[in-house]
């Protein structure tokens, strides 16, 4: 098992780039999530890790060894794909062995490797059975199995549940963390189902546009998005952005939304012009003391919790709040915010400004 | 009232389409059946008229293809030996003997050397440079391609005096490289643009499973996707092999002594002793076998073939 360290990774193909200068780390033995919309790059980068693509610039070290421009082959780094890609030519036992004879060894080991691995997985009974009629979940299990099967030093997987339908994902998600917290290997995941990636990941890249947004733990770049498009991006509904017009100072406390004060964590730079105040619905309340005044559009009822829509004087927002509570159309509430949650952002740049909050995991990249 | 379905056709157009279909089936196949049954007639019974559909079925067809024949006088006959064979009884009714073998034979085996020759080189060249087209970024790819298709676009004939003087300067007239070249040459662009077009559907991630497997690239293409293209690949090969058998015009103009084929040779079979049609009928049995057996063989292959790409699985 191993650690995987990408150095200023660029890969262009001909006029377009698909993924520019981005480097992060991920540590021997983490569930690791490169989460993005489709075409942000994410998928070219786990295939230049895997060897499919040859970077354009920059490395790629395998514990510590350079593997950037070296042939898959070379790397004993196994992939997992999206359509699974089981040679439809052979049965389940050919599948899983194919990587183990290529690698010469004696059948007697094969066939004990392969029998270790279906009953990891559950499969002893498909492994003569040939891979097309198999289910969507089966076929998910002997593409894992073949990538397992000769114990790599890393796994690539390529949205390996995309193709299964929503209830089954649920279920193989869970086996799938299971057997990596079984095995405890190196694992990078591309997934653009944020849900997904906060569930599953130890850590997660976010990347948009072929750049890396953010990189770190679920919960911080939930809690402390670096910008406004990771902010967005991730949870549902997703964080509230209220424009304001104003200036900010290093050592700030409060902003001014339309003229009301709004503590924030205290800020660490300055910015002038248009700016963001990032708010999640969950940390709203109504709040009938507050001069902060919105009235209710619409509400949407979840069970345990309810989101209401707000027409704030900064534009409208939601507000996640118990199911409870009564809210009802068109009544005028006042809004309070978790100071210590907010992030301010610089409207231009999409940037978090640097706070109390979010010092320690902004890359200031 | 019945009930309606979308699926499925109702009985009378199921009993309408069957009908057509035999009637295809018949006028394609009476031509065939009456060279099959000429060939089994003898020389008056196939020019009879009116046309004899009951007869007497007689080899002396067959021997006729396969020999060489002396008319002679009915004393000299009566002074040779008792007929030793039964064909050597066949030809004496005519008051002729054997004079030697004909070159059917060989002029088979030119066919089979050329067709399949050329048919396996028009694959073998047609799937690399398919694969290459379909999965590598090449510079002019379409130029390529169209350039390569643009061979198609004039009857091969109209090229056949270019053909002839350089296959005279080159030493290629009348051998059986120059044939295997000349109808791989026909052969390629359809080879390459129909295995473009199965090797396009094949995913490059079983390719990409392959690599990360262990294996180099042209392991994958061999053992991967070769696997995969089989049903293009047949059905490829028997056009290929089709127009290379069936050839008749540049085999004229080109071959003679050492690398005629059948067809050009069959229709002089009616020159050595009048009208001889049966002969003639039983060398288009005879060359029709081959190309029927190769097509049965892989007819699966074929039908899939043809509906490849159709429906996504």
């Amino acid at each position: 098992m191993a650690q995987i360290q990408i150095s200023n990774i660029r890969k262009d193909f001909g006029d377009f780039t698909a993924v520019k200068e981005s480097s992060f780390t991920i540590e021997d033995g983490e569930f690791f999530m490169l989460l993005g919309p489709s075409g942000c790059g994410k998928t070219t980068t786990l295939r230049m890790i895997a060897g499919l693509e040859l970077p354009t610039s920059g490395e790629i070290y395998l514990d510590g060894e350079e593997i950037s421009q070296k042939p898959p082959s070379q790397r004993d780094i196994a992939f997992v794909f999206q359509m699974f890609a089981l040679y439809p030519h052979m049965n389940v036992r050919k599948n899983l062995s194919y990587p183990l004879i290529s690698q010469g060894m004696p059948r007697a080991q094969v066939k004990a490797k392969i029998d270790e691995v279906a009953g990891i997985l559950g499969i002893e009974d498909i492994l003569n059975r040939p891979v097309g009629g198999l289910s969507g979940g089966d076929r998910q299990r002997v593409a894992l199995g073949r990538a397992i099967v000769r114990d790599p030093k890393a796994f690539m997987m390529d949205e390996p549940l995309g193709a299964l339908d929503a209830e089954f994902r649920e279920h193989m998600a869970e086996e799938l963390r299971a057997l990596h917290d079984r095995m405890g290997a190196t694992t990078v995941y591309v997934t653009h189902d944020q849900l997904e990636a906060m569930q599953m990941g130890d850590k997660i890249v976010v990347m948009n546009n072929s750049v890396v947004e953010q990189f770190g733990t679920p919960q911080e770049i939930y809690d402390k998005p670096a910008t406004m498009f990771v902010a967005d991006f991730i949870g549902s509904p997703s964080m509230n952005f209220l424009p304001f017009e104003g200036q900010v100072a290093p050592g700030e406390k409060s902003i001014d939304l339309s003229g009301f004060s709004s503590e924030v964590p205290e800020l660490r730079e300055g910015a002038a012009g248009n700016l963001i105040f990032g708010v999640r619905p969950e940390n709203i309340q109504l709040n009938d003391t507050s001069a902060y005044r919105a009235s209710v559009l619409a509400t949407e009822y979840l069970g345990t919790t309810q989101i209401v829509t707000l027409d704030s004087p900064n534009g409208e927002l939601k507000a996640r709040i118990d199911a409870d509570q009564v809210a009802t159309v068109g009544e005028k509430v006042g809004l309070s915010f978790n100071a210590d949650t907010v992030t301010v952002f610089d409207e231009a740049s999409g940037r978090a400004l640097r706070s109390s909050l979010n010092e320690g995991v902004l890359n200031n990249g | 009232m019945s009930s309606f379905s979308v699926t499925e056709p109702s009985k009378r157009i199921k009993w309408f389409a069957g009908t057509m279909v035999i009637l295809y089936a018949l006028i394609t196949m009476i031509p065939l059946a009456w060279i099959m049954m000429t060939g089994f007639k003898t020389p008056p019974d196939s020019i009879s008229y009116p046309p004899k559909v009951i007869f007497e079925p007689s080899l002396e067809g067959y021997v006729n293809l396969f020999t060489t024949r002396t008319r002679i006088a009915p004393d000299d006959l009566a002074a040779l030996p008792p007929p030793e064979t039964w064909y050597d009884e066949i030809v004496r009714d005519r008051n002729m003997v054997i004079a030697g073998p004909s070159k059917f034979g060989e002029r088979f085996v030119n066919s089979v050397i050329i067709g399949f020759g050329s048919t396996f080189l028009s694959i073998f060249l047609g799937t690399l440079a398919a694969y290459a087209f379909s999965r590598f970024k090449i510079p002019l790819a379409d130029d390529l391609l169209f350039f390569i298709l643009s061979t198609r676009m004039m009857p091969p004939i109209a090229v056949a005096i270019p053909i002839f003087l350089m296959y005279r300067n080159l030493g290629l007239s009348d051998t059986h490289l120059g044939m295997i070249l000349l109808y791989t040459a026909v052969n390629i662009s359809l080879a390459v643009w129909l295995l473009k077009g199965f090797i396009d559907e094949i995913p490059r991630e079983y390719e990409e499973a392959a690599l990360i497997d262990g294996y180099t690239r042209f392991q994958a293409f061999y053992k991967v996707v070769l696997p995969q293209a089989a049903t293009g690949i047949a059905s490829t090969a028997i056009f290929c092999l089709i127009f290379a058998w069936n050839e008749y015009a540049f085999a004229v103009l080109l071959t003679s002594a050492t690398a005629q084929t059948a067809p050009p040779f069959i229709p002089t079979i009616i020159g050595v002793g009048g009208l001889d049609w049966p002969a003639v009928a039983a060398g288009a049995t005879i060359f029709l076998l081959p190309v029927m057996i190769f097509t049965i063989l892989l007819r699966k292959h074929l039908l899939r073939g043809i509906t490849f790409g159709a429906v996504r699985k």
